[in-house]
């Protein structure tokens, strides 16, 4: 028998019977749900990579916070490499009385290095590649700069002390790599005119890059020149490091993403089982046949397991192209957050989703399907013969080892999958306890509803273990929906509710000594209370108890990124009020002047200080030496200006400082602003409002986007609904048969059904809007310290939203039943 | 023939059941012509394929005829839709099968409400107890029919098919899945419950016995009345 042809023609009949269209609809989804997240990541980091060079502009770059050193440029050009020089940092741009806060960017001649600049006319017009910048006098704003600003090319604008004309519209810098991190619009400027500006004092918060670029050789050259000469603040970056920042975050959406379409992959798997259990059944007289007429238990385990792998890789490929389509969906929610342009997909996706496919495939119906060769052949005399026989652990060890595999292989480290695993089981054993105990309890209702409704709950209460599985299946998928959409807008508007009304929402920084006295004034000029300005030394941590401070001693990212950056140092005579100490005491008036700090808690977890230590920093050319004398809790979202690391009163004088403060300003008075910039051109604005509308901005789209692949979720929750049904079809046909005999008309058979659905719905609802109360409550009350507030519209959307949509979708699904005349179906079952 | 001096409660004319096979039309029932009066115990006999069951369906409303009528209680069944059939199957009759058909969601207790409660019984928990208690189930009012015996749920379809106190009994081979003994309990439970009941019963069996208690029997053959006796 050539099994391979035998099993192709096998899989057309079932197809055409319908056997199979539930089996194949799962997998559909499952592939879908993960090819989708797969062909995003696939492109998102063939683009990093493609552009790695040009996300630099150049081929090395050196770092620096506080200047570029002529050296460094004099032996590129010695080596024949090409330079030239960046300088970025954020500041304000106005048009008339109107600020915006900018990442203002001065480039050289030659700038990019690598990569080409794209300008156009007008905001979104026609984009054209130049190989010049800016020239003295003008800038190139971006498009959402010049919405923000209301300007057009050809108005002009202020930037500090000068006077610029908008030249051009800035369509693409090859640098900029996406505005994940980049809050602010981008103001692109000639590096000759930043002295006009005069915003770039000492202290002002620089960052100064050489851009290099040439032979490999020379560059690797200069490379090994410049290495030893770098000091702390000042490194390089190349196109092995790309943007690691950026690599990492799309790194860690893909992987998180590929967890999330994985919830779809263990739904589908469990409409996999369902419906390759019933497939099974359907097929135990024709295996006692074909094993009557000689057929070897091989051949019957090959013909089966050749129809699924047939089914598996059609199922795929479909569910690969469905996913494609999918990912243009999510490329377009992320749209504002990664690279815009993205290459066409590489083959890899596919091949993932294909393996997700069989994997699924073979970790869910497998055990079924073997237990066919056990059929006896004896069948074909008594039917009673070869029932398939109680199921043992196989299946569940199987189905665990598919998804644990699959799990593993989207994680791609062992601990997070370790961790995932672990989530994912309790997370079911506790949802699916708790669905037991609500499918139990509806025993009790029973007893007091009417005909057509008990037959609906005794429905549920009988199949009470498929019952359980879809009210998990829903119960998770309404879950996440409303954790994202209504516990997420609770808990952001509780947090804000939980600020004061005149919490500070503007920060003045970089206040140079000179300008205090005309600060003082310009705000008691308007009435306004003297704004209270705290004094900031800029220094780097140098050594912890005399060994040098090196990061890379640290494995943790945050303490690298501390001790690369320059530190804000300031000094006070009592704690602020939001600050409380936690170990050690605060300075007396005696001990003001005396070498002490104290240091901000996490700061000193994360840095692993403790009392006692003594902390070298560089500030400007010299270097401080002082004690760790106490370390303090800090409550940074209460918007006032706080510090890391605190001096006694004394301790700092003699060291360059600037001044910062902060304010509240009402939202519709902002000419105060436009005054304050034009006044105090040096000086740096940071609009607290407008940086939490765009953090707010990138999170939805974040948002938007898990919620969009947990959609896929709640399709394949409606294909184990559509399993669970087709499983029970025959039981229905004759329940509702038995029914109409009885003397019950075609709307109380109806009503039963829709009974069974919209109870189920409600269980899920109930279920899903209980955790996600639960988990509204442990975030507010454990994490972000707020007190939460109870939510109706919650359990009315998840209990009314469950209720209907499953109540819908399963009435639709089981109309058949009210189609059969009941004598027809007690004679054929 | 039935007693002239009691009014029919089941007419029967010129019944006729085809139905289109692969081979072209079959013939399962022709020209049937017959009878029941109020009141009377009939077997319906014949062979296996004989067309009984076909007949039964079409005689409680279960099935359309494709000519011919059936008229229950005086109301011509062609005249009413399924929904229609199912409100007088409510009022008028009740049915005993031969693999019980209980339903399994349900419990013994449940199963004998339902018909009650379809009907609008204005107590159908207590009348359920009351003719469960009548056919000695009174213990196992909670109990779903997978944990029962054959004769248990027997006995369970038959508190079920009386419980409205049907005018009319339909019972298809109500002994056939059962061991003799108990299938003559159960023969036993059935026609005493028919006695007190003062209702019809229409049987069908291929069993002999059960044939013999009652008055009168109509044999079928291929389809066509042969006897009525």
């Amino acid at each position: 028998m050539n099994t391979v042809a035998a099993s192709w023609r096998n899989l057309w009949r079932d197809w055409r019977a319908g056997e199979l269209r539930i089996l194949a609809a799962a997998l559909v989804v499952a592939v879908a749900s993960v090819s989708s997240v797969g062909f995003f990541t696939d492109r998102t980091q063939q683009a990093l990579r493609e552009q790695a060079n040009e996300l630099l502009a150049a081929d090395l770059v050196v770092l620096s916070g506080s200047g570029i050193d002529e050296a460094w440029r004099d032996n590129a050009r010695a080596h024949g490499l090409a330079t030239a020089r960046s300088m970025t940092f954020p500041s304000v741009v106005r048009l008339a009385d109107r600020p915006q806060l900018a990442e203002v960017k001065a480039v050289e001649d030659g700038y990019p290095l690598r990569g080409q600049l794209r300008i156009a006319e007008e905001a979104f017009g026609v984009e054209t590649v130049t190989r010049a910048i800016p020239a003295p006098g003008t800038v190139w704003l971006d498009a959402r700069m010049l919405q923000m600003l209301g300007v057009r090319v050809g108005d002009a604008i202020h930037l500090g002390a000068a006077q610029l004309r908008v030249a051009a519209v800035l369509a693409y810098e090859p640098d900029r790599g996406g505005d994940l991190f980049s809050i602010a619009p981008r103001v692109l400027l000639n590096y000759a005119d930043l002295p006009a500006t005069q915003l770039t004092r000492a202290g002002s918060r620089l960052t100064h890059r050489l851009l290099v670029a040439g032979d490999k050789l020379q560059l690797e050259r200069f490379r090994a020149w410049l290495m030893p000469r770098l000091k702390p603040g000042e490194r390089l970056q190349d196109i092995r490091e790309g943007r690691p920042e950026l690599r990492s975050a799309l790194d860690r959406a893909g992987q998180f993403l590929g967890l999330t379409a994985l919830v779809s992959v263990l739904l589908a798997g469990v409409a996999v089982a369902t419906s390759a259990r019933r497939y099974s059944a359907r097929h135990l007289d024709s295996v006692a046949v074909l094993r009557c007429l000689g057929a070897s238990q091989a051949t019957v385990v090959k013909l089966f397991m050749f129809e699924m792998l047939w089914l598996g890789l059609l199922a795929s490929l479909v569910g690969c192209a469905l996913g494609y389509a999918a990912q243009a969906g999510l490329a377009y929610l992320l749209s504002g957050l990664v690279v815009t342009a993205l290459p066409a997909p590489t083959v890899w996706p596919v091949v993932a989703g294909v393996v997700t496919g069989l994997v699924t495939l073979l970790g869910f119906a497998l055990a079924p399907l073997l237990r066919l060769k056990d059929v006896p052949p004896l069948r074909v005399l008594r039917r009673d013969l070869g029932a398939l026989p109680p199921r043992g652990a196989l299946p569940y060890a199987a189905a665990c080892a598919a998804l644990g595999a699959l799990m593993w292989w989207q994680a791609g480290d062992n601990t997070l999958a370790l961790y995932v695993m672990a989530g994912t089981l309790g997370g079911l054993v506790l949802l699916g306890g708790m669905a037991y105990a609500l499918v139990r309890s509806l025993n009790v209702l029973r007893q007091r509803v009417g005909v057509a409704w008990r037959y609906g709950l005794a429905n549920i209460a009988r199949r009470a273990q498929g019952s359980v599985v879809q009210v998990t299946a829903f119960g998770l998928g309404i879950m996440v929906l409303l954790l994202l959409s209504l516990v997420r807008a609770d808990l952001l508007r509780g947090w804000q509710n939980s600020l004061p009304p005149d919490a500070p929402n503007q920060f003045v920084i970089n206040i140079q000594p000179d300008e205090l006295a005309p600060l003082r004034a310009f705000f008691s000029e308007r009435d306004r209370p003297a704004p209270v300005l705290y004094s900031v030394v800029r220094g780097r941590l140098a050594t912890i108890n005399g060994r040098p401070a090196d990061p890379d001693e640290f494995a943790n990212p945050r303490a690298k990124r501390l001790l690369e950056h320059e530190f804000n140092l300031s000094w006070s005579a009592a704690p602020q009020a939001d600050n409380r100490i936690v170990a050690g005491r605060w300075w007396s008036v005696g001990d003001h002047g005396g070498a002490w700090l104290s240091i901000e808690k996490g700061l000193a977890e994360t840095l692993a200080l403790k009392l006692g230590d003594e902390l070298g920093f560089l500030l400007g050319g010299s270097e401080l030496r002082a004690t760790v004398m106490s370390l303090r809790s800090v409550e940074w979202d209460s918007f006032r200006p706080n510090f890391f690391v605190l001096a006694p009163p004394g301790l700092l004088d003699e060291y360059p400082a600037t001044y910062m403060t902060s304010f509240f300003l009402p939202k519709d008075d902002r000419t105060l602003l436009g005054a304050l910039a034009q006044r105090f051109q040096s000086v740096t604005l940071l609009d607290v409002d407008a940086l939490m509308t765009q953090v707010r901005r990138i999170v939805d789209r974040v948002v938007l986007a898990v919620e969009y692949v947990f959609l896929f979720s709640l399709l394949a929750g409606l294909v184990v609904l559509y399993a669970a049904i087709q499983a029970t079809q025959d039981e229905r046909l004759y329940e509702s048969a038995m029914l109409r005999t009885l003397g019950a008309g075609r709307r109380q058979v109806q009503t039963g059904l829709i009974a069974e659905f919209v109870t189920l719905g409600l269980l899920a609802g109930l279920l899903a809007s209980l955790t996600a109360s639960v988990l509204g409550y442990v975030l507010a009350e454990q994490v972000l310290h707020i007190a939460y507030r109870f939510n109706i519209w919650l359990w009315v959307a998840g209990i009314l939203g469950g209720a209907l949509g499953i109540g819908l979708a399963g009435t639709l699904a089981t109309r058949f039943v009210l189609e059969h005349p009941p004598w027809r179906v007690l004679r054929e079952i | 023939m039935a007693d002239a001096s009691i009014p029919p409660i089941v007419q029967v004319q010129a019944l006729g059941k085809q139905v289109v096979s692969p081979e072209g039309p079959l013939t399962i029932l022709a020209d049937i012509n017959l009878s029941i009066a109020a009141g009377e115990a009939v077997a319906i006999v014949g062979a296996s394929g004989s067309g009984k069951s076909t007949l039964l369906g079409l005689m409680a409303g279960l099935d359309t005829p494709s000519s011919g009528r059936v008229i229950l209680n005086g109301i011509d069944l062609t005249t009413l839709d399924e929904d229609g059939r199912a409100r007088l199957r409510a009022e008028l009759v009740g049915f005993v099968f031969q693999s019980f058909q209980l339903l399994p969601a349900l419990t013994a207790l449940e199963n004998v409400m339902l018909p009650l409660e379809l009907a609008g019984h204005p107590e159908p928990r207590a009348a359920a107890r009351e003719v469960l208690a009548r056919v000695g189930l009174s213990a196992r009012l909670g109990h779903y029919p997978n944990r029962m015996s054959g004769g248990e749920q027997q006995r369970v379809a038959i508190a079920r098919a009386y419980a409205t106190r049907p005018k009319l009994l339909f019972a298809d081979e109500p002994t056939g899945n059962i061991d003799t003994a108990t299938g003559e309990r159960i023969i036993e439970l059935l026609f005493s419950l028919n006695r007190e009941q003062s209702s019809t019963l229409a049987l069908v069996t291929h069993d002999e016995g059960l044939a013999r208690h009652c008055a009168r029997r109509f044999t079928l053959e291929a389809g066509r009345l042969k006897n009525a006796t």
